[in-house]
């Protein structure tokens, strides 16, 4: 049992935590017709990573988020400023950004060394879920340990407070939430700054897709971010059964790719174990199939939330 | 009394490109219908009094009060168009949005703020509707829930963005119903019409919109063909 | 000094970047510029595993040809998920596309993950597929990547007129009998080859830039279809050369950031231009 806490315990947490404030977080995106800003978020945040990491040395969350922070703001103008200089619609000019933002953490994290400390391109590209370990967990006690807990891994605080924030932020603003994203100029009509509301969630998503980053890496982001939200699009005509779902479905599929790692190919017979972040992101390519599958049959049923 | 609505030298350009020229006017109570020809600026009117897009200059005032002292008294319904219809929500949730200013932001809607909400949706005819999803009815039907969250809002004054456009005969018959009943209970209605006919019928006064203001007034005065040709370049009777 | 081997590698990353901007100006001015991404990424897991079938059968792991019918064949697979997520009605095209970029993506690195447990490391190489390594190219790999560039050159110079039609006005094309359904998939099939042609110089991730930014700079300087296809060939071509030249000095940078970088600076350059 030691051995699933030492090992198995922190990744399988933070699959969990960051499945679940992505999904949570996804189905806002969605909703909004702004996928492709989880696309954009996940990579643009690159730069102000590296950056963060290189400016303070490492091993600490904070100059890493605010990094990340400001290169999603950074991104969210330049993408409007493309838009209006070169005349170019949404998805191009948000496609043109990202890649270009991503491009640049990519050359930073070569020159400034940041590659030396924890943070290297297999990271950005596959996550690094198996290098969670909690060496420290001596036992079920250890839970309980203060000093044992303190030694953690650091990416799980920081996913920890930002699921606890995404989380607070959703139930607080349930209502309000729902406007912007349904009628934004009805929403403005009735004075709200609907401006403000979108770079505020276009903020969380980008700290969802930080904390998240250290553990499935860049590209599987997007994975969390869209695939659960698209499944629950395709099944629910009810708002609170989109969100909850979504943050249940990303959360069961983060648990589900982290234990079926090990065994799938065991089963299989081969000696390998699967990279979890990658099964995470396969298992929600599948889910979404299996719904787009069980939508041609006719639906049924009112809304009601 | 104070108009419920009034702009002075409002100037509205979209790209450099002027949408609305010195638009001086003042709405008295009661039904008015703002008309004009496509690109006349008549929902730019409603949009830039609103806030909901920048003015170059000029400023509007409801019940002699800014905007945004005014809000809790105004309701806007926008032109029905670009709204998601597969969005999870129904009927009665696209009301009860109405109420968001006047009740807390999380948990279930309070059991008042509903009824509010559901008497809104029997006034437009669409009681036995309240949980069905807004993608699962037809183009009139979303068209009174739409007037149905307005009337929600509990507002004096309504600025309608061309309800009337494209909706069946029946969805018509309600909306004018509820503009009626609206009338008689003091309350004032500006809506942007795309056509000419229900004028003389239904509306106390006109504003005639081309860019500027053509002629504004009582329907019998400013109502005329000499107006209407100005407007719209030559084609009175336009149905 | 530039050795023969570098050279040649200059020479098919520059006819690449220049069918990227030839194709990507037709692909953004339809709307369709993004779909690179998706074919991009969806990509990896034909790449993994056909390597991984050529390693069972005992042949070479790492041989160009077969690893880039792989890609596009799975590529193909992801446009067909692609148009089964947008059909349903329910799901607009930017959530799909985000759907299948990553689930592809994320089934090529369980593949991945798989082939780096090989005993004869079937996977060396592999990752150069996802940022692009132009240094890693040997001559003939370098020489099938731009013949298949120049080919898509070639397509687009036949098909000038139909293609010109269909961008710009889809009711003309129809009224004057053009074949409008083949013809986007003919323009599909363009993007995907292109898209597959660069995987091992610029790779997978952000080949789409190349699709985007030459053709949307070209957009801003020029009047007219066929300038703007030429100067995005151009723009492409000198992006891809400048950043596969860097990428050759600097072995640490990948290709595909490089390309990136230096595409966007051509960009800069039109943005400037055309405010003059």
């Amino acid at each position: 049992m030691t051995e699933f806490l030492r090992l198995d315990l922190p990744a399988l947490l933070a699959a969990i935590l960051a499945g679940g404030t992505c999904g949570l977080l996804g189905s806002f995106l969605v909703l909004r017709r702004e996928s492709l800003l989880g696309d954009a978020l996940s990579h643009a945040v690159l730069p102000g990573i590296v950056v963060g990491f290189a400016l303070t040395g490492l091993r600490s969350a904070g100059p890493m988020l605010l990094g990340a922070l400001a290169a999603a703001l950074l991104a969210t103008f330049a993408i409007g400023w493309v838009k209006r200089v070169a005349r170019l619609e949404t998805g191009a000019a948000t496609g043109l950004v990202f890649t270009g933002f991503f491009a640049s953490g990519l050359v930073l994290l070569e020159v400034t060394g940041a590659r030396g400390a924890d943070l290297d391109v297999d990271c950005v590209l596959f996550g690094q879920l198996e290098t969670l370990v909690w060496l420290e967990a001596q036992g079920w006690a250890s839970l309980l340990d203060p000093a044992a807990l303190a030694s953690l891994p650091r990416q799980l605080g920081l996913l920890a407070s930002v699921a606890l924030v995404a989380g607070l932020v959703v139930a607080l603003c349930w209502r309000p939430l729902q406007l912007v994203a349904f009628d934004p100029a009805f929403a403005a009509s009735l004075g709200m700054r609907v401006g403000r509301w979108e770079l505020a969630l276009n903020l969380l998503i980008a700290a969802a897709a930080v904390a998240a980053f250290e553990s499935v890496g860049s590209i599987l982001v997007v994975a969390m971010l869209v695939c659960p939200a698209v499944a629950l699009r395709l099944m629910t005509d009810r708002y609170r059964v989109q969100v909850l779902g979504g943050a249940a479905l990303g959360a069961g599929l983060g648990a589900a790719g982290v234990l079926l790692a090990g065994p799938i190919p065991a089963a299989l017979g081969l000696t390998a174990s699967l990279n979890a972040a990658g099964l995470i992101g396969t298992l929600a390519g599948f889910v979404v199939a299996g719904c787009l599958i069980a939508r041609q049959r006719p639906a049924v049923g009112d809304a009601r939330s | 009394m104070t108009a419920p609505f009034s702009v002075s030298g409002l100037n509205v350009s979209y790209a450099g490109r002027p949408a609305l020229r010195d638009v001086t006017w003042q709405a008295a109570q009661g039904l008015t219908a703002i008309l004009g020809p496509n690109g006349a600026g008549k929902s730019t009117l409603l949009k830039a009094a609103l806030g909901l897009i920048p003015a170059d200059s000029g400023e509007a005032r409801f019940f002699g009060l800014p905007l945004e002292q005014a809000r809790p008294r105004i309701a806007y319904l926008p032109q029905r168009a670009s709204v998601d219809w597969d969005f999870p929500a129904s009927a009665l949730d696209i009301v009860a949005m109405a109420r968001l200013p006047r009740m807390r932001w999380w948990g279930s809607v309070p059991r008042a703020e509903r009824e509010i909400a559901r008497a809104a949706l029997g006034s437009v005819g669409l009681a036995e509707f309240a949980d069905r999803q807004i993608g699962r009815l037809s183009g009139g039907q979303q068209q009174r829930v739409f007037l149905a969250r307005a009337l929600a809002q509990g507002a004096d004054l309504f600025l309608m963005d061309e309800p009337l456009a494209a909706v069946d005969a029946v969805t018509e018959q309600t909306i004018l119903a509820v503009l009626h009943d609206l009338a008689r209970k003091g309350k004032s209605v500006l809506m942007v019409h795309h056509d000419l006919s229900l004028i003389t019928a239904h509306f106390d006064q006109v504003l005639i919109l081309a860019g500027h203001v053509v002629a504004a007034g009582p329907v019998a005065e400013a109502f005329t063909d000499a107006a209407i040709a100005q407007a719209f370049g030559g084609l009175p009777g336009r149905s | 000094m530039i050795g023969h081997n570098t050279l040649v590698v200059l020479l098919g990353c520059a006819a690449l970047g220049a069918a990227s901007g030839v194709v990507g100006a037709f692909a953004l001015l339809r709307g369709r510029a993004l779909l690179a991404d998706a074919i991009g990424h969806a990509a990896l897991p034909g790449v993994v595993g056909a390597s991984l079938i050529m390693a069972g059968f005992g042949g070479p792991a790492r041989s160009l040809g077969p690893l880039l019918l792989g890609a596009a064949l799975s590529a193909w697979l992801g446009l067909l998920a692609l148009r089964a997520l947008t059909a349903s009605g329910r799901i607009r095209p930017d959530a799909a596309i985000g759907v299948v970029l990553s689930a592809f993506y994320a089934l090529g690195t369980v593949g991945l993950s798989i082939a780096q447990a090989m005993p004869d490391a079937a996977q060396a190489g592999l990752s150069h597929f996802i940022l692009g390594q132009a240094a890693t190219l040997n001559e003939s790999d370098a020489m099938l990547a731009g013949g298949l560039a120049l080919a898509c050159i070639g397509v687009v110079a036949a098909l000038f007129q139909p293609l010109r039609a269909l961008c710009f006005d889809e009711a003309f094309a129809r009224s004057r009998g053009l074949p409008v359904r083949a013809l986007d998939l003919g323009l599909l099939a363009l993007l995907l080859a292109v898209c597959v042609a660069g995987l091992p110089a610029v790779g997978l991730l952000l080949v789409v830039a190349l699709l985007i930014v030459p053709a949307a700079g070209a957009r801003l300087v020029t009047r007219g279809l066929p300038a703007m296809v030429v100067v995005a060939g151009v723009l492409g071509a000198a992006a891809g050369a400048s950043g596969a030249l860097i990428s050759t000095r600097f072995e640490n940078i990948p290709t595909g950031a490089a390309v990136v970088l230096a595409g966007l600076l051509g960009f800069g350059a039109t943005v400037i231009f055309s405010r003059r």
